[in-house]
């Protein structure tokens, strides 16, 4: 018995995410009495790989095999699965990344495993039974499944458990999973990746902005806060639909579920739809001219006023906050 | 070329969600069915690649008879024929196995799904039904293009997209972007009545997960409210009060 994390790299990098997956994991490590692997796939430095063990990485498997540098998740699911039966874990913990919602499903039925994808915290094992606690209903609900296969598969939330330290010194262990050509078929031609900003679903802080911000000119002063805070920007669907912001911005039921400490919703009424892609995010922060907009409602502060004037004060106040 | 399209019933996304016998259940008392809206993405985009003759498509559901009006709406909307599976879906693993084992008896280019449904949100049909089958499975896809034998898939990732071809077979599961929802029309609507509606009785399975019990988020305390000319206090507050910046 063992815990195994899958620990997605990007350009050689980990992400906050993948610290959070191995916080949990390691967490999951001690209450079950066992011991944590880590699982890299694709080129990552030995210093990198060290960082896992801030977080209690015990041993890390590597694998740089040239033709699983890209992510194909036919092929890395034959790699996890591998990976867990040579390492004899039973518990397999991903990040619920897009990458990550592609690849537990086909390790689950890899090792016919039950999956619980969208946890929220750690598994309660008391009385002989297996429960993880994940959202549903788009925000609106729990749901508490209870995995009865021997083997089990859990996709962390970003930002739901948050980054635990517990050093260990890992010992990193070349592997060469056997690979199928079979399994790489799907090809992967292009990536296209805007490296300059937060990524929205691993940011801490989120401003998002609406419809009453009359237009794509008037998001400098989105951008200039979200700056200062260290945030991702967001947007509500009429703006993403307007072309107005990338559709990749557009959080709500149809586009990004977020779950961030912080959500500055501007301009943006809270239409039920909008709701169910940031309920869950820790505080909530509602700037909105019209007193009667439902998003007050599930707000923790609420500022009733114009945008353009609010905006720009909080601007200069957190200006004078930093300085 | 022959399009599979699954989709699944779930609350009408206005639903007030509640829980009935101890929070075990889903109380479904009052509650208006719909045609999953990922899925529904799934089959206009579906339709579009089949139109002009080049193809054909098919709706399946896992469920039980009671969902029929949701498979109606779907052939109402263009699918030209519909399967539904006999069970309650009870999890992924269990539903994705059906489809599966029915798709072993039929022959399909194309498999598709919504994202997620909108009840569990889980993203596990599309990529189970991949490794059920052993062919490629993308998920949260944002654009499918099909020449008749490659498929070019745009897929999200954190921050971006990923561009992915796939020859042959393959899975996908279809976000907002991959194609405008169709509404049905009168024609669809009489037409949908006598399409070919098979029911196919389910296959045992192992259970590996269910759901126990359901519970509703904490209310959140009643909002703060700050004068918009005092609107710099609210850095403070973050700071101090909330504790997050």
């Amino acid at each position: 018995m063992s815990v195994l994390v899958y620990v997605e790299q990007v350009d050689g990098k980990f992400k906050k995410s993948v610290f959070e997956a191995v916080s949990y994991a390691k967490a999951i490590a001690a209450q079950t009495g066992t011991t944590l692997s880590a699982l890299s796939i694709g080129e990552v430095s030995e210093t990198e790989l060290q960082e896992l063990g801030k977080y209690g990485a015990e041993k890390i498997l590597s694998v740089t095999t040239t033709e699983l540098k890209k992510f194909v998740n036919q092929a890395y699911a034959a790699v996890v699965a591998e990976a867990a039966q040579k390492e004899g874990a039973d518990i397999i913990v991903l990040s619920n990344s897009f990458s990550g919602k592609g690849l537990a499903p086909r390790v689950a039925v890899k090792l016919k495993a039950g999956l619980v994808d969208g946890a929220i915290e750690l598994p309660k094992t008391d009385g002989g039974k297996f429960l993880v606690k994940k959202t549903a209903f788009s925000g609106k609900a729990f749901a508490v499944t209870e995995l009865t296969s021997a083997v089990k598969v859990i996709a962390l939330n970003p930002n739901a458990f948050g980054v635990k330290e517990s050093p260990a010194t890992p010992v990193v262990e070349a592997f060469s999973p056997a690979v199928q050509a079979g399994d790489l078929t799907a090809i992967v031609k292009e990536i296209v990746r805007a490296t300059d900003k937060v990524s929205l679903p691993d940011a801490e802080l989120v401003v998002s902005a609406g419809r009453g911000l009359k237009g794509p000119e008037n998001w400098g002063m989105i951008e200039e806060l979200a700056g200062l805070l260290g945030a991702a920007t967001a947007c509500s669907k009429p703006v993403s639909d307007a072309d107005w912001r990338p559709h990749a911005e557009h959080v709500g039921q149809t586009g990004i579920a977020i779950s961030p400490n912080l959500y500055i919703a501007i301009g943006i009424s809270g239409a039920i739809q909008h709701l169910a892609g940031v309920s869950s995010s820790k505080v909530i922060v509602v700037i909105n001219k019209d007193p009667e907009a439902p998003f007050f409602k599930v707000a923790d502060y609420g500022i009733v006023g114009d945008a353009f004037e609010v905006v720009p004060k909080l601007i200069e106040a957190l200006k004078a906050h930093q300085a | 070329m022959k399009i599979l399209v699954c989709i699944s019933n779930v609350p009408d996304t206005t639903t007030k969600i509640t829980f009935t016998s101890d929070n075990t259940q889903f109380n479904t008392a009052g509650v208006q069915y719909i045609v999953n809206p990922y899925d529904e993405i799934a089959l206009s985009r579906a339709i579009e690649l089949s139109e002009g003759g080049k193809g054909t498509v098919t709706v399946l559901n896992v469920g039980e008879a009671a969902t029929d009006p949701t498979i109606r709406k779907a052939l109402a909307i263009g699918a030209d024929d519909a399967v539904r599976i006999n069970a309650v879906p009870r999890d992924a693993y269990f539903t994705a196995y059906q489809i599966a084992e029915y798709v072993k008896t039929a022959d399909f280019d194309i498999i598709l799904t919504g994202r997620e449904s909108i009840d569990y949100n889980g993203n596990q049909v599309a990529a189970m039904i991949g490794e059920f089958l052993e062919i490629p499975s993308i998920s949260i896809i944002k654009k499918l293009d099909y020449d008749g034998t490659t498929a070019t898939i745009e897929r999200e990732i954190e921050g971006g997209k990923e561009i992915v071809t796939v020859t042959g077979k393959f899975v996908a599961s279809c976000a907002e972007g991959v194609a405008e929802p169709k509404i049905p029309n009168m024609r669809g609507i009489m037409s949908a009545r006598t399409k070919p509606l098979t029911v196919v009785e389910a296959k045992d399975i192992e259970e590996v997960a269910k759901v126990v019990s359901f519970e509703t988020p904490a209310p959140r305390g009643a909002v703060k409210l700050i004068p918009a000319d005092e609107a710099t206090s609210l850095i403070g507050l973050l700071h101090t009060e909330a504790k997050v910046i």
